[in-house]
């Protein structure tokens, strides 16, 4: 095993995540976001813009040389905990990583350029429900065009740039205007799915989808984590403040032990949470392209932090109680967020499965 | 002038230089070690200790183990290291500090901790214990109960009612208890293992002098915060590689005899080696703020998830096991002189790990402190507040 991973915040860290939070309290408060799911343009291009252009942040796993920040997944993880904090719909996870992270294995500067500026919004045309290392579905390539459908594409409906595997092996760059795009009703809300229907669609290929679509889907389910982190985080921290509020029997609620003690293993698994999001961020920094100790980092964060946000999510419904099941409160949001990400780049299970194999313990 | 890095290795060099482990007998090797202020580098110099970072200890420790040198065998001295020395370090006079400290690091001499009672268990506070004043002495009278290591113990941690007139967290006093003076009584008390490492210890007119009092009278609550709070960071906060602790012998077993394998236990055991994993890294992370002087609340659920996979996952062993899983070593009554969660079998260490969650406080009452001093929920509804404890309930 290496030395042993840095699971701290750095001072610059701690500042990016209030640069961060700030401005998402100004432009992200919840009865904007519920409001914003419902309306013709499900994501918040303006924070977007904000984020992204505004503070560099599109590009901070992009090296300088190619237009970006040349950080580190530590930094792109601590936005991501306040992304998810206020499930933020921005595609941050999907382009500023994912995307980023299959041009970075191709190593296309000109469109790692165009993400990087946050100008251009990338989208890996795979389902979002993969994990890394499972087979993905592929479009036909006759004569350099693209013909073929795929769905369950997040934030395609947002998207510039479409990375599409062909059937020849390749991964493609497709302009979206090239392809035609249509939203999917889905769980969701803040981080919705489209189809892609390519109908002889120029791509121009970028190099092997193979290696590209693994390293992307490696750092998207390792930096979920991180997401996840922010959601479980807020769950408790709001559900603490409510009810601590709340007066039922002529008490405050959060008084009875049956609730405390709730709380109090909600606490425990975020403390663990956080320092297995850490742990995989930080893995994530200083991983080479093939590295089993990143792997076991990653399948150990989804293996956890799925079930974990999602256990949150759930106890923050139930003990708001009534006011939890109405539309207006945002928990749902944070619900619909934590159940969608303990499917996206694979499930617990998924990844337990993978652990299966790399730390060699077999199947029967 | 604070130690660094570099000056505790060249010290260290120095220790095993004119002390070579290989020709040196242990005991004087560990007396030594304390002379020379590695014992524990946090502590005062002339205790063991250099002034140093806590975390520099590990600096320390490594190049030691590097040398082969002895260790003071923490599991047979966990309660004077992990509860008794913090006490003493926080709360003694130095005369005190002096008489014990160094004993105690070496194993010289056992300490064991007179705090349960049969009636005082989760509401330690409860305890009813009686010293009263005569002259310069207490004359003690009570029983505690669940005393590990009392049968090896030459000095005891005790806590005792001094005032029941006051209510109760009010009237305690902490002493240091000698466990070969006229009076203690130790008795095994045998448990679902079959051993007997915890003892009953009755003390009838037991005469301890007021100098070997730690704190005020009827502050003894507030200096048993200090040994519990080190209690529990104690039990639950050992550094681990991967794979270290309870989820190893189950892994390897797992690896060397494939005729064990079902699928519902491979479900299972992937995700107890996550939840192991995931304690590891908090415990890493946990000892990382404190090295860096920023110490959070996590120490306070490591040993709450402590319990819960020590337990688990030897519950798992015993089934992965079979046949075998239906056999137990050894059923003799014994008085083993340390504790040992992880030893022996799988039978014993499911039994054992049973403990986890009661001894050092239960689970339910760490909860209680996880909610209430780091969510800051309100406390629970108290009756017992401002009256005396001799007129409580009992």
């Amino acid at each position: 095993m290496s030395a042993q991973p840095d699971l701290l915040y750095s001072e610059e860290e701690e500042a990016l995540r209030a640069a961060v939070r700030d401005l998402l309290t100004d432009r992200c408060d919840p009865a904007g976001v519920i409001a914003r799911t419902e309306s013709d343009a499900p994501h918040d291009l303006g924070a977007w813009k904000a984020l992204a252009d505004g503070m560099g942040l599109a590009g901070l796993l992009i090296p300088e040389d190619d237009g970006g920040q040349g950080a580190t997944h530590r930094e792109a993880a601590v936005v991501l905990e306040e992304l998810g904090r206020s499930v933020a719909p921005v595609p941050y996870l999907t382009s500023a990583v994912v995307a980023t992270e299959a041009l970075l294995a191709c190593g296309d500067r000109e469109l790692l350029g165009r993400l990087a500026t946050g100008r251009a919004i990338g989208a890996l045309a795979v389902p979002l429900h993969l994990a890394p290392d499972v087979a993905f579905p592929a479009v036909r390539v006759e004569r350099g065009l693209l013909h073929g459908q795929l769905t369950g594409i997040a934030d395609a409906s947002c998207a510039d740039l479409l990375l599409v595997p062909g059937d020849d092996g390749g991964l493609y760059a497709v302009e979206a205007d090239a392809a035609t795009v249509t939203p999917q009703v889905s769980l969701d809300l803040t981080r919705p799915l489209a189809t892609v229907t390519l109908d002889a669609a120029p791509g121009r290929r970028l190099g092997d989808a193979r290696p590209a679509v693994e390293r992307a889907l490696r750092a998207g389910a390792g930096l979920l984590a991180s997401e996840q982190l922010g959601l479980a985080e807020w769950s408790l921290t709001e559900t603490v403040r409510y009810l601590k509020d709340r007066k039922q029997f002529n008490r405050p609620v959060g008084g009875f032990q049956a609730l405390k003690h709730r709380l109090a293993q909600l606490w425990l698994e975020t403390v663990n949470l956080r320092a297995t999001a850490r742990n995989a961020a930080s893995a994530l920094a200083s991983a080479t392209d093939a590295n089993t100790d990143t792997d076991i980092a990653v399948a150990v964060a989804q293996s956890y932090a799925a079930p974990a946000a999602v256990h949150a999510a759930e106890e923050a419904l139930q003990l708001h109680a009534g006011i939890g099941m109405t539309w207006e409160h945002p928990v749902h949001l944070h619900l619909k967020r934590a159940k969608a990400d303990s499917l996206a780049y694979g499930t617990a299970g998924a990844h337990r499965a993978r652990l299966a194999a790399l730390v060699d313990l077999p199947s029967p | 002038m604070s130690v660094d890095a570099a000056e505790l290795k060249r010290r260290t060099a120095e220790l095993l230089a004119a002390h070579p482990p290989a020709d040196t007998a242990p005991a004087d090797f560990l007396t030594a070690r304390f002379a020379a202020g590695l014992a524990w580098v946090h502590y005062p110099v002339g205790l063991g200790g250099l002034d140093a970072p806590r975390a520099l200890q590990a600096v320390v420790d490594a190049e030691l183990a590097a040398a082969g040198a002895p260790d003071n065998d923490p599991r047979r001295i966990g309660i004077g290291l992990g509860m008794a020395a913090p006490t003493l370090l926080a709360h003694g006079t130095e005369e005190q500090q002096r008489r014990y400290l160094e004993p105690l690091w070496t194993g010289a001499e056992v300490w064991c901790q007179l705090f349960s009672e049969p009636g005082a268990g989760s509401d330690l506070a409860a305890l009813g214990t009686r010293a009263v004043r005569e002259g310069d002495d207490w004359i003690v009278n009570g029983q505690k109960v669940w005393t590990s290591s009392a049968h090896v113990a030459r000095w005891a941690i005790l806590i005792a009612r001094t005032d029941p007139d006051v209510p109760k967290h009010a009237g305690i006093t902490y002493f240091v208890c000698d466990m070969t003076d006229p009076g203690v009584e130790v008795r095994p008390l045998r448990q679902i293992t079959g051993e007997a490492e915890f003892n009953e210890v009755f003390l009838t007119d037991v005469r301890i002098p007021d100098s070997r009092r730690l704190g005020a009278v009827g502050d003894g609550w507030r200096v048993a915060q200090t040994t519990l709070n080190n209690e529990r960071v104690a039990i639950g906060g050992m550094r681990l590689p991967r794979e270290g602790g309870m989820i190893g012998p189950v892994a390897t077993a797992w690896r060397e005899r494939p005729e064990l394998r079902t699928h519902d236990l491979h479900q299972r055991l992937l995700k107890l080696w996550v939840d192991a994993e995931v304690a590891r890294l908090t415990g890493e992370r946990l000892r990382q703020q404190l090295a860096v002087g920023q110490p959070g609340p996590e120490g306070a659920g490591m040993k709450l998830g402590f319990a819960r996979l020590n337990q688990e996952i030897s519950g798992l062993e015993v089934e992965l096991l079979g046949a075998e899983g239906l056999l137990y070593d050894d059923w003799t009554m014994r008085r083993p002189d340390k504790v040992d969660f992880t030893g022996r079998d799988a039978g014993y260490r499911y039994l054992r790990a049973k403990g986890n969650s009661i001894e050092g406080g239960t689970s339910e009452i760490l909860l209680n402190i996880v909610a209430e001093r780091v969510l800051g929920l309100p406390a629970e509804p108290r009756t017992d507040k401002d009256v005396a404890w001799k007129d409580l309930a009992r």
